[in-house]
């Protein structure tokens, strides 16, 4: 497997830097590593454990076909330090089905990064992912893609998290695809947190129909849906959704899209409040870069090409409160692979 | 020996189609600093922007020479590399970019590494290095962030848009200072080597810093050149059209 279309995903292997390696080629699961949690194919644990039939196919309807892919589960209590990293990678087959199954006991840490890339052209990929964050856990999971012009993805993501637990999502997508259809769907109890965080690019001939939805269903439950789209051409759709449910339920949304040349950003905030106490907000701005912003920064010496590059950067720069170190410097060596494309 | 370092020879200059700037003629030598006065919409800022090479600031005549080099069509990152500064009076915002990020650049071009924590101290700008480049800054924060670039870029020409304006009392000596630094207005006047225009609405700064001639811009055209004092006064007791009459009439 191509070392250097791993590491573009964040794939390390190294277990200085990872607590657990889990990867799935194809159809065919396989664990490298694991410490101080608990790693597997979701097959193999349900065979395991009676008690996981309570969580699988829970968040989200059942679907027919075989499926396998990643078990994680962190004890209770347990801080996981390094990330866990799983890689879902296209290789031979035409479609790989996935059925992933992450949970966090209460009072556990996790951070997850999972790269998903594509050996072939063509091919589809459908993955579903049922997170459970208990009371008081909190789970950062970073997914970087890496798909190839003519690959289908459709992946299902559904979370819920108890009280007082916390959910980070990071989403990067720097790479042509053809079709990406996604809304990952959060259910917040009281003082669950949630935080949804996105930057895609969309090439010529890509379609991208991303967002993310958080049912704010406890008191005092609150969510932040940050997205950036950057456009070389085929469409995007930036989508996101709040729904309060709860006393004291706070949301906000920021979309912001940025056209280089061409191609179609749509974005679509919907708010929505079924509780008299609940305060949601939301911003979206669509633009191109603003010629006045490279002039000001080409009298401080930069070429003008230096100065699109550092524009484009800033504004993939969404300041993500609580990312651990490790993760930001793996979005930013993403970010560092693509910016050069895009001028 | 030839002491001039900036000519602007029949300049004329047009935004969006139309015709701002008509026949400007300016000379400065080396050492020398020019206040630049005049009424709103005069031009004073569209020649500045036309110096330091904005594109939407179209020259349809006339040259800019600066340092013997035909500069007219040059870009804007190549005058700057040559030893023009432009400080601006209303710079766009930049999110995501630092001011920290940009400050090594300017660093970096003025080869004034080791000076950029004085300069970060003289300003008071320690707070605002990890803030996205000019947002939510104040009026005297954004004033302070612009001399605090030019200062590390360490130009040898220096155009300073309004540096004065929207600033309070308490800061605009520290801007004052970092304007006579910039002008090198601190050293005896043999000594001086750098040289700018001051764009000033009010006059304020002059108070701090001593510019050698003022200049009236008027209707697009270079209307009155004298001494800057005598200038303000004139403009502050009559007002600019009666000051541009009687300079006519002394000329």
């Amino acid at each position: 497997m191509p070392e250097d279309s791993l590491k573009k995903v964040g794939i390390e292997g190294d277990p200085s830097k990872r607590s657990a390696s889990f990867m799935m080629v194809d159809n065919k699961p396989i664990v490298s590593f694991a410490k101080n949690v608990e790693v597997m194919s979701t097959k193999q644990a349900l065979e395991r454990y009676e008690w996981l039939k309570d969580y699988s196919w829970k968040l989200i309807e059942e679907e027919e076909g075989d499926f396998d892919g990643y078990f994680i589960r962190v004890p209770k209590g347990v801080k996981v330090d390094f990330p866990v990293e799983a890689c879902l990678y296209l290789k031979r087959v035409k479609s790989q089905r996935v059925h992933n199954i992450v949970i966090a006991e209460e009072d556990s840490e996790l951070n997850l990064i999972t790269g998903c890339a594509s050996e072939r052209i063509s091919g589809l990929h459908l993955g579903i992912s049922e997170f459970y964050v208990k009371k008081n856990a909190k789970v950062t999971f970073t997914m970087i893609h890496n798909w190839k012009k003519k690959n289908e993805v459709l992946p299902k993501t559904a979370i819920k998290v108890e009280e007082n637990g916390t959910f980070i999502s990071n989403y990067v997508l720097l790479s042509p695809v053809k079709y990406l259809k996604s809304y990952p769907t959060a259910y917040l109890d009281r003082n669950a947190r949630a935080v949804f965080s996105s930057i895609v690019v969309g090439f010529e001939d890509s379609e991208i129909d991303l967002g993310s939805r958080v049912y704010l269903n406890g008191e005092g439950s609150s969510a932040e849906i940050i997205s950036r789209s950057i456009s070389r051409g085929g469409k995007i759709v930036a989508r996101g959704h709040i729904i309060g449910n709860a006393e004291g339920a706070k949301g906000h949304l920021e979309c912001k899209g940025m056209i280089l040349g061409s191609g179609v950003i749509h974005a679509i905030p919907e708010l929505e409040a079924r509780h008299p106490n609940v305060d949601l907000s939301h911003e979206a701005a669509i633009g191109k870069i603003a010629e006045d912003e490279i002039f000001y920064l080409m009298t401080r010496g930069l070429s003008r090409d230096e100065a699109i590059s550092l524009i484009i950067r800033g504004f993939m720069d969404i300041d993500i409160k609580g990312l651990p170190e490790v993760l930001k410097r793996e979005i930013d060596k993403a970010i560092e692979l693509v910016e050069k494309a895009l001028i | 020996m030839d002491r001039g370092i900036l000519r602007v020879v029949n300049l004329g200059v047009e935004v969006d189609g139309r015709k701002i700037l008509q026949n400007v003629n300016l000379y400065i030598q080396k050492g020398q600093t020019y206040a630049l006065f005049g009424p709103n919409g005069s031009g004073k800022s569209t020649l500045l922007m036309a110096i330091a090479g904005n594109p939407k600031y179209k020259i349809y005549d006339g040259r800019i020479i600066f340092k013997g080099r035909d500069i007219t069509n040059l870009q804007a990152n190549e005058r700057v590399k040559m030893g023009l500064g432009i400080s601006y009076q209303n710079p766009p915002k930049i999110s995501g970019v630092k001011l920290r990020d940009l400050i090594r650049h300017c660093a970096k071009l003025g080869g004034t590494e080791d000076k950029v924590e004085e300069y970060v101290k003289m300003l008071k700008m320690e707070n605002l290095l990890d803030r996205d480049l000019n947002v939510g800054f104040s009026g005297g924060e954004v004033k302070r962030s612009e001399l605090l670039q030019l200062l590390l870029m360490n130009p040898e020409f220096v155009m300073l848009d309004e540096p004065d304006s929207g600033v309070d009392l308490e800061n605009i000596a520290v801007i004052g200072e970092a304007i006579n630094k910039l002008l090198e207005r601190d050293k005896p006047e043999e000594e001086r080597t750098k040289s700018g225009i001051i764009i000033t609405h009010t006059g304020h700064i002059l108070k701090y810093v001593d510019a050698d001639y003022g200049v009236i811009m008027y209707r697009g055209r270079i209307a009155c050149v004298g001494d800057p004092y005598d200038i303000l006064k004139t403009v502050e007791n009559y007002g600019y059209e009666e000051c541009v009459r009687r300079c006519l009439r002394t000329l």
